[in-house]
């Protein structure tokens, strides 16, 4: 690169340059360097940065402003008391085409949230919510922003298994507790397990296992499998196959995105089996549901599936889905009261019935708050916090809910069944108790206690 | 009727509608020399427009002729506030631009109609399925999709063959240059060809709303289609685009359909089944190629184009 030195815009680009040098040489330092314990560790940082970013400037006149600084910081620090806004970073999926099911995590945690009067254990909570598009390379750089620049306590999130993978490590490692109010990978529950790690929906291969379970009960010999090609699809099918011990007629991976379904159809209707297991979510279940109602086989053929008809989707397919079955630790006619007054106030809000994303969301606000009502608001003894969280002492609108010891739920799981509600909605609804008290197979492989 | 023929019935019917897409994409990319990006959210405009005028008269013909008239107005706006200021641009200017708008419409609709997928019933005459048979029931809307689109491929056929209009989409379509040197006021024809090119792909979404699901950027997956369709026919020609559409139709469906039990002839099962799913969404760009290389112009070209 020529610099001329004339053009303005060249020496503000070769200043730009050097502070990003500066802040790159002081991230790598920050690696290496471990946080003191002592109580005005923020100000230590700020102090270090400024050092960092003064560079070789004269060393008595930034010791004396360094100083000064820090002892600032550490008076205002001082001055906060414990009623300084409790952080919490939210990871969602809020743009693409499978942002309804981000904003059902968004809104059901918001209103978990509102409904405790917008206060945890007499803090005011702040929210900061952030996208993030389904792509992991964009959730880590906005997640280290929330755990950098706002000092998050919390981060609740994501709804996708894939983002889940990438800012696991980031979160946990900057001592921040990572709550999950969807995705629950295997790896996580087994060997990779952590302590400051809770999920507080399923690990992701139960609903699967519920209909398995469901098939082999029925007594149903034959069974017809559909699932996307990819990984979630191919572990899918296993979770289904864990509990049914018939005959698989076919194993049918579809690329991702399929439109039109016709030619599976017709494939299944020449193959006749007992019975299909469906794991196709968001638009491909909505094309594939029509048009398996249109092709006639919806009177013939028991439906069972996972993450293909729900809440999230029912809207789409209306009638076309009505008596299908799906498995879930929850539904929206779950008998109890804080269910109950739950989804009245969810669909007072915002005009939709919330299905088990918005459920999961809210039960993660229910257990901050209860795990800081436990510690009365303070988050600096991690350990209190971590213990506080274990206990999963809220009434969660499931009813039974407690951590396994990997810091997934051990819970009932049901098989649920689309119906039309009175009010022409739509929604799923509990048929039938499939597993009690069930935990996750991995456990066993995670060294926490 | 044997499975087989079912499943050509299968292939027939997603070309056709592949063929709605793609014939307007065909036109205005050939005439115009336009590369439009946009053509896939104009196919998703058709659909939202369709779920919303269906629900709102209650009726799937009104609905249908709503949402077209809707869709192209919505082309003309477009072609005024947008598409006119880039017709002597670059390619790259074009594709940013129309990607540009790809972005921006996929978050309107989300912002007007919300994220969730939205619901088109099959109109009531049209329920219901004819026994094909050993059990195997086809739905009499794929029927009616069967059936508009060859009357939108023979509509095509005669406009462009025998009116004066085709005449000058042809000749565009050759030369563009050399037509406005005769003294066709080739903007306005533009206009004309963009208008009808949009309504072509709203009428496609519309189409296929009740039996895929209407969600923002359900155009996109769409798109990639029309484009190797047009690629495969030969750009700017509406014989090509039919052609092009039937064979990817056809190709998508047997492959998907018949590459597994293909495949057991030679590998074992799992290993069939693990070949197949891989080969089976790439054919169409295996034609694509072979296509490519033996014919670069496609199978039928417009006549003059170089």
């Amino acid at each position: 690169m020529k610099m001329t030195g004339k053009n303005p815009l060249n020496s503000l680009f070769f200043m730009h340059l050097q502070t990003i040098r500066s802040l790159a040489a002081y991230d790598m330092k920050n690696l290496f360097y471990k946080k003191p314990s002592w109580p005005h560790a923020r100000g230590m940082e700020y102090f270090k940065l400024e050092v960092f970013l003064r560079g070789r400037t004269n060393v008595k006149k930034l010791v004396t402003s360094t100083i000064l600084g820090a002892g600032l910081l550490g008076l205002s620090l001082s001055a906060a008391s414990a009623q300084e806004p409790l952080k919490i970073g939210l990871v969602s999926v809020l743009s693409g085409p499978q942002a309804a099911l981000g904003q059902q995590v968004r809104d059901g945690f918001q209103l978990a949230i509102k409904d405790l009067g917008g206060k945890i254990a007499g803090r005011p909570v702040e929210i900061v919510v952030i996208d993030d598009e389904l792509k992991p390379d964009v959730a880590v750089t906005k997640v280290r922003g929330l755990l950098e620049k706002d000092k998050v306590d919390f981060v609740v999130g994501p709804v996708f298994s894939n983002i889940l993978q990438a800012i696991h490590k980031p979160v946990t490692e900057a001592g921040s507790f990572l709550i999950s109010p969807n995705a629950g990978t295997s790896n996580f529950a087994g060997k990779g397990c952590h302590e400051n790690f809770f999920v507080t929906s399923y690990q992701n291969d139960q609903p699967h296992e519920v209909l398995g379970k469901y098939a082999q009960d029925k007594g149903y010999k034959r069974a017809y499998l559909i699932a996307p090609n990819y990984q979630a699809g191919k572990d899918s099918l296993a979770g289904f196959k864990r509990h049914f011990k018939g005959e698989i007629v076919d194993e049918v991976y579809t690329p991702l995105g399929t439109l039109d379904y016709a030619s599976e159809l017709a494939k299944i209707a020449s193959s006749k089996p007992d019975v299909l297991f469906v794991f196709l979510p968001g638009g491909m279940g909505v094309n594939f549901v029509k048009q398996f109602r249109q092709a006639g086989l919806a009177e013939t053929l028991p439906f069972l599936s996972a993450f293909t008809v729900d809440e999230s989707t029912l809207p789409a397919q209306q009638d076309a889905a009505v008596g299908f079955r799906s498995g879930m630790s929850w539904a929206p006619n779950m008998d109890n009261p804080q269910s109950k007054a739950f989804v009245k106030n969810y669909e007072a809000n915002f005009n939709i019935v919330p299905g088990s994303y918005a459920m999961q969301a809210y039960d993660a606000g229910l257990l901050i708050n209860s795990a800081l009502v436990a510690t009365k608001g303070k988050t600096d003894d991690k350990a209190a916090v971590r213990a506080a969280l274990k206990k999963a002492d809220f009434a969660s609108l499931r009813g039974k809910f407690k951590f396994n010891t990997n810091g997934y739920p051990i819970q009932d799981y049901y098989v649920v069944k689309v119906a039309k509600r009175a009010d022409g909605k739509f929604q799923t609804e509990i048929e039938e108790k499939i597993f009690t008290d069930y935990g996750d197979t991995y456990a066993a492989e995670c060294s926490l206690k | 009727m044997s499975l087989l023929a079912i499943q050509v019935l299968n292939g027939l019917q997603l070309g056709l509608l592949m063929f709605l897409v793609a014939a307007g994409l065909t036109l205005v990319f050939g005439v115009m020399d336009f590369i439009n990006l946009a053509h896939g959210v104009q196919y998703m405009m058709g659909a939202y427009l369709a779920a919303t005028f269906i629900g709102w008269s209650g009726h799937f013909v009104i609905g249908l002729g709503m949402a077209l008239i809707g869709i192209m107005v919505f082309g003309l706006l477009l072609e005024r506030v947008m598409f006119r200021h880039l017709y002597t641009r670059s390619h790259l200017d074009q594709v940013l631009a129309t990607f540009g708008l790809i972005l921006f419409l996929n978050q309107g609709v989300k912002m007007v109609w919300g994220a969730a997928p939205l619901s088109v019933p099959v109109p009531e005459w049209f329920q219901g399925s004819v026994l094909l048979g050993d059990g195997i029931l086809y739905p009499v809307y794929r029927f009616v999709i069967i059936g508009s689109g060859l009357l939108m491929a023979l509509v095509l056929w005669l406009v462009v063959e025998k009116t004066r209009l085709g005449m000058l989409v042809r000749a565009g379509a050759s030369n563009a240059t050399m037509l406005s040197a005769l003294g066709v006021d080739v903007r306005k024809l533009f206009m004309v060809i963009f208008a009808f090119g949009t309504m072509l792909a709203g009428f496609a979404g519309a189409m296929a709303a009740p039996i895929l699901s209407v969600e923002p950027g359900m155009g996109d997956q769409v798109l990639i289609l029309a484009f190797v369709v047009i690629v495969i026919g030969g750009i700017g020609s509406i014989r090509g685009a039919f052609a092009g559409a039937l064979l990817v139709g056809l190709i998508d469906t047997l492959a998907r359909s018949y590459s597994v039990d293909f495949m057991r002839l030679f590998v074992g099962p799992a290993a069939a089944r693990g070949i197949a799913n891989g080969l089976s969404s790439m054919f169409i760009y295996l034609l694509m190629a072979l296509v490519l290389f033996l014919r670069p112009d496609g199978l039928f070209p417009a006549r003059g184009r170089t």
